[in-house]
């Protein structure tokens, strides 16, 4: 197990350096002079002032000493600052990831609950009406893109039914209701059919018939049994999902107006602000791939099999 | 970092099923397994089972009307794309404009129809992309393996550290807005998982014994490889691209409504969308209309997917 | 012969799958009586699992369905006998253990969890107690450090062990009849030797009747009282080891024992004795089912299915017509 913590953290590492270049080639050969596109349009630089700037951001020196500079200001937790607003990134990444975060933990609730119980019940129900019912409502949910699950939803309840706010969060409590309805849909329906598939395999093991054979309970064969072993997989994923929220919902934010992580990379976008966007980015990467490592060591403990190697 | 996730960054998703055997791909190893013992002759059952399935014919059909569209948009447009028409602005869907006009007057219905174009040449071209460097990667890895593996492995990785959405926007940010970043990005943050699809594919399938025998005859490496492993390791890889091929129209249509995908004034369902957006609430057919031919496009290409797999192994129904 | 304590009557079980009706029981009777040991022996496929399965009621239904029969357990009828009904009596009065004790414990519990569990499942009685007594059981079947033991995962132990971990969950509550469904198959010689010492032991000190199901004639030759041959879903030959294994009076079992006789004894734990593969149980054999693989078919053969009838004496029954001849000519024939 000891061994299994290190040589993840050690690809983990080894990702993170591979991220970080790509990042850094991706921040330097962004077209155009970063420093005139920064004074604006049609305003001229003396030679003076560019050099300067060029020096403030490091821009004089040799490709490889500016990464080395760079993962080193990465370490200290500086994902650089705003040519245009002179604002760091992390200032910004504090400032939303509250917003973020609550949605994330919404959705993810909705995904748990709704998600899992319609995979246990498709999975037990093989081939009836419920399982079909849950197969083709998670076809369309996969099929129907974000943006449009949150359009559809916005006009249905809150343009023509009025029964929830349309966006922001001004409302209170109710406003995160159709954002994490929204962020949630297609990871519902993934982990419900993670969920039936895994569950359906685990039924058929052995050890479910030895369960049976002792004299339990349905309910207990499935909810305990089968369920311990086939929720290691799922719970995987919602693990993954959350890391991939936790840096923000970009689509989600977007259409709800949501203040969070995500819209501002989205503004940042729009107002090419290419610090911001690469900073944001890096973030989410670094977020990602850190909860990624916590998922995988903990689905060790889930497991007997691994944790005890 | 994008709430489509799953579907746009396959990463996660497509690990996770290879461990569930679940409603993705299935256990990829074992199907790899059963596929190289039936061997490529079974393409006829393949092909009859496709047909079978009702939903993927349906899938079939859709995809083919969405083809239909893209290569005769201009027979079936019934006005120029960009043609703009001031006297006509914001026009509710009419026998004259089916799904009605935007505020410059430019007929919805030939938007859509031309938005075909853009989906369907960014859906292919991008998956093709990344079949063509994850094939080739995914073969050396598996078939040359040791350092080889190990270096290719290590840097999927670091491309699955990406969530495609996010990937894709740090591409477009050097190369600019337009359809061939769109393309490249997509491109490039999808082969990861194909690689790794084929290379587990391939190193359950190089110890079988046609294999073995095509060894012990003399076959050099290379023929080995293109005759004997890659069509039979193919298998899940084609189901997973068919599948990606509508992720990547859905990452489109997503970067072009963030503005991160192609030019605003291309025809595109992404644009539509989000230029419908400012009337939200009273001119919902600007927005409606171009998200119904998403929505019809991925889920064809999810229904052939869904086919393609249950036709190459039965036994994941 | 006392009472039966468990007796099978005319039990038909089918699966009617996509292929076709495949009947994998198709009209089989037999009982055990307390502290008795009956063998049931016959190729793959021949449906001594399913038989044993339906008596749990662990056939899955659909896609089986009971066709016909009773299944008699002092006095009750288990296939009439409601869910609730059936899973007192699974685990308490009747276990069963299965081949491949590698699959069949849950690899996510601790063994001493999962032995409490069957006892818990059955009597009022608290977690502690319930865990000491999983220990106690795994000492009595023969694991040396049981405390820690328990507290380990399947995977943790080797085959043998976990086999004697079934054993110790089977008869956690002294069940009266034990099904051991291929107990041994999947372990080294020695081990399956030991195992079956165990479960000899542990039924001579509880009086457990066994249903032995094996591929093994020599197993069931050293441990069973009686012995029931099947053949594609039906009985071909039972009666007591004496009667079955001197005085055959079925082809098919005649051809078993041919090949024991013909094969080193350590090898014979997979029965592929007889030219020939066993029939499609979808496509069933008019007549005989056994006819075409039968060197003493003749043309009634072909057409009426033999009846199981008394040979002999009244505890040895056979299903076949010419079963005359099977005794005359015993030694070089069937080869
Ligand atoms: N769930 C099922 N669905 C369909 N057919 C089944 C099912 N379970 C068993 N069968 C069929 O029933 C028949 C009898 O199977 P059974 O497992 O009883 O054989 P067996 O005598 O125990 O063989 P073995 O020695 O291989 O264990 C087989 O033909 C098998 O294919
Ligand atoms: S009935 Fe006929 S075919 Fe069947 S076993 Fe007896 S002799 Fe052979
Ligand atoms: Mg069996």
């Amino acid at each position: 197990m000891g061994k299994y913590v290190v040589r993840r953290l050690l690809q983990m590492v080894l990702v993170l350096f591979g991220a970080s270049i790509i990042l850094f080639l991706a921040l330097f050969v962004i077209p155009g002079d970063p420093i005139a596109t920064s004074q604006g349009e049609g305003h001229q630089l003396d030679k003076a002032s560019h050099d300067a700037i060029a020096r403030r951001y490091h821009l004089d020196q040799p490709l490889p000493q500016q990464y080395v500079g760079y993962v080193g200001r990465l370490l200290k937790g500086d994902l650089g600052e705003s040519y245009s607003y002179r604002r760091p990134v992390t200032t910004i990444i504090r400032e939303k990831i509250g917003n973020t975060a609550k949605l994330a933990v919404a959705a993810i609730v909705l995904e748990i609950a709704l998600g899992i119980i319609a995979g246990i019940i498709a999975a037990v129900f093989r081939y009836s009406f419920l399982d079909v019912l849950v197969t083709l409502s998670t076809t369309v949910a996969i099929g129907v893109p974000t943006f449009v699950i949150g359009l559809a939803l916005q006009n249905v309840f809150a343009v023509n039914l009025h029964w929830l706010p349309l966006q922001g969060q001004q409302a209170g409590r109710e406003s995160i209701i159709l954002p994490a309805i929204t962020l949630a849909a297609v990871n519902i329906a993934l982990v419900a059919r993670l969920m039936r598939g895994a569950m359906s395999e685990v039924l058929r093991a052995d050890y479910i018939r030895t369960a049976y054979a002792k004299g339990l309970s349905k309910r207990v064969v499935i909810m305990k049994h089968a369920l311990r072993n086939s929720i290691i997989p799922v719970l995987t994923y919602l693990g993954i999902s959350f890391g991939a929220l936790l840096g923000g919902a970009l689509i989600t934010e977007t259409v709800f107006n949501w203040n969070g992580i995500g819209l501002a990379l989205v503004g940042a976008i729009q107002q090419q602000d290419n610090p911001i966007v690469l900073g944001v980015v890096t973030y989410g990467v670094a977020v990602f791939v850190v909860v990624n490592l916590i998922v995988d060591i903990s689905y060790a403990f889930l497991d007997p099999r691994i944790r005890l190697e | 970092m994008t709430e489509v996730a799953p579907t746009q960054s396959p990463a996660p998703a497509g690990e996770i099923t290879l461990e569930a055997g679940a409603g993705g791909f299935g256990n990829v190893e074992n199907e790899a397994t059963v596929l190289g013992i039936r061997q490529q002759t079974q393409f006829g059952d393949v092909r009859r089972r496709f047909f079978r399935h009702k939903l993927a014919v349906v899938g079939l059909v859709m995809v083919g009307l969405v083809f239909l569209a893209a290569i005769a948009s201009p027979v079936i447009a019934t006005r120029p794309p960009k043609a703009q028409d001031l006297t006509n602005t914001l026009q509710e869907p009419s026998s004259a404009h089916w799904f009605g006009t935007d505020e410059l007057g430019r007929d919805q219905f030939s938007r859509v129809i031309y938005g075909s174009r853009i989906a369907v040449t960014v859906g292919l071209a991008s998956i093709i992309l990344a079949l063509v460097i994850g094939v080739t990667l995914g073969a050396v890895s598996g078939y040359l393996g040791r350092g080889w593996d190990a270096v290719i492995m290590r840097t999927a990785d670091v491309f699955f550290a990406f969530p495609l959405i996010i990937g894709a926007i740090v591409v477009i940010l050097v190369m600019g807005r337009g359809v061939t970043p769109v393309v490249i990005s997509l491109g490039i943050f999808s082969w990861a998982t194909i690689a790794r699809l084929l290379r587990s594919s391939i190193l359950s399938i190089r110890e079988a014994e046609y294999v073995e025998a095509a060894r012990s005859l003399g076959a050099g490496k290379w023929r080995i490889v293109t005759r004997h492993v890659l069509p039979n390791s193919m298998a899940p890889v084609l189901v997973y691209a068919m599948v990606s091929v509508a992720t990547a129209i859905v990452a489109e249509a997503a970067l072009s409504y963030l503005g991160a995908g192609v030019q605003p004034d291309v025809p595109d369902w992404g644009n539509m969308i989000s230029a419908g957006q400012k009337f939200f609430g009273f001119k919902d057919y600007l927005w409606f209309f171009p998200s119904m031919a998403v929505v019809f496009t991925v889920l064809g290409f999810i229904f052939v997917g869904d086919g393609l797999r249950d036709a190459l192994d039965p036994r994941l129904r | 012969m006392t009472e039966p304590l468990l007796s099978v009557e005319d039990l038909r079980v089918h699966f009617h799958t996509d292929a076709g009706v495949v009947k994998a029981v198709d009209g089989v009777s037999w009982s055990v009586a307390p502290g008795e040991t009956l063998g049931i022996v016959g190729e793959s496929g021949s449906g001594k699992s399913v038989s044993a399965l339906a008596v749990m009621g662990l056939v899955p239904v659909p896609p089986a369905r009971y066709e016909s029969g009773r299944i008699l357990f002092k006095g009750r009828d288990l296939i009439a006998a409601d869910e609730k009904e059936r899973r007192a009596i699974r685990g308490k009065e009747i276990s069963m253990i299965f081949q491949d004790p590698l699959t069949a414990l849950n690899p996510v519990f601790r063994v001493g969890h999962q032995i409490a569990e069957v006892i818990q499942a059955h009597e009022k009685i608290g977690r502690i107690p319930a865990r000491a007594k999983a220990v106690e059981l795994l000492g009595e079947v023969g694991i040396p450090n049981p405390r820690q033991r328990a507290r380990e995962y399947p995977h943790q132990f080797s085959g043998g062990m976990r086999q004697r971990a079934m054993i110790a969950m089977a008869l956690a509550l002294d069940p009266l009849v034990l099904l051991a469904d291929e107990p041994t198959t999947a372990l080294d010689v020695t081990v399956q030797a030991q195992i079956m010492d165990l479960l000899i032991r542990l039924q001579a000190d509880r009086g457990t009747a066994i249903v032995l199901i094996t591929h093994d004639l020599g197993l069931v030759a050293g441990h069973a009282d009686r012995v029931l041959v099947m053949y594609a879903g039906k009985v071909a030959e039972l009666g007591t080891i004496d009667d079955v294994y001197y005085r055959p009076r079925h082809p098919y079992t005649l051809g078993l024992l041919n090949s024991l006789a013909r094969m080193d004894q350590r090898r014979t734990d997979r029965l592929r004795p007889i030219i020939g593969q066993p029939p499609s149980l979808i496509r069933v054999p008019p007549g005989c089912a056994f006819h075409p693989r039968c060197p003493f078919a003749t043309d009634v053969c072909r057409r009426d299915v033999p009846a199981l009838e008394p040979k002999d004496g009244p505890d040895h029954l056979a299903a076949c017509h010419h079963a005359d001849q099977v005794e005359l000519q015993q030694s070089p024939a069937a080869s």
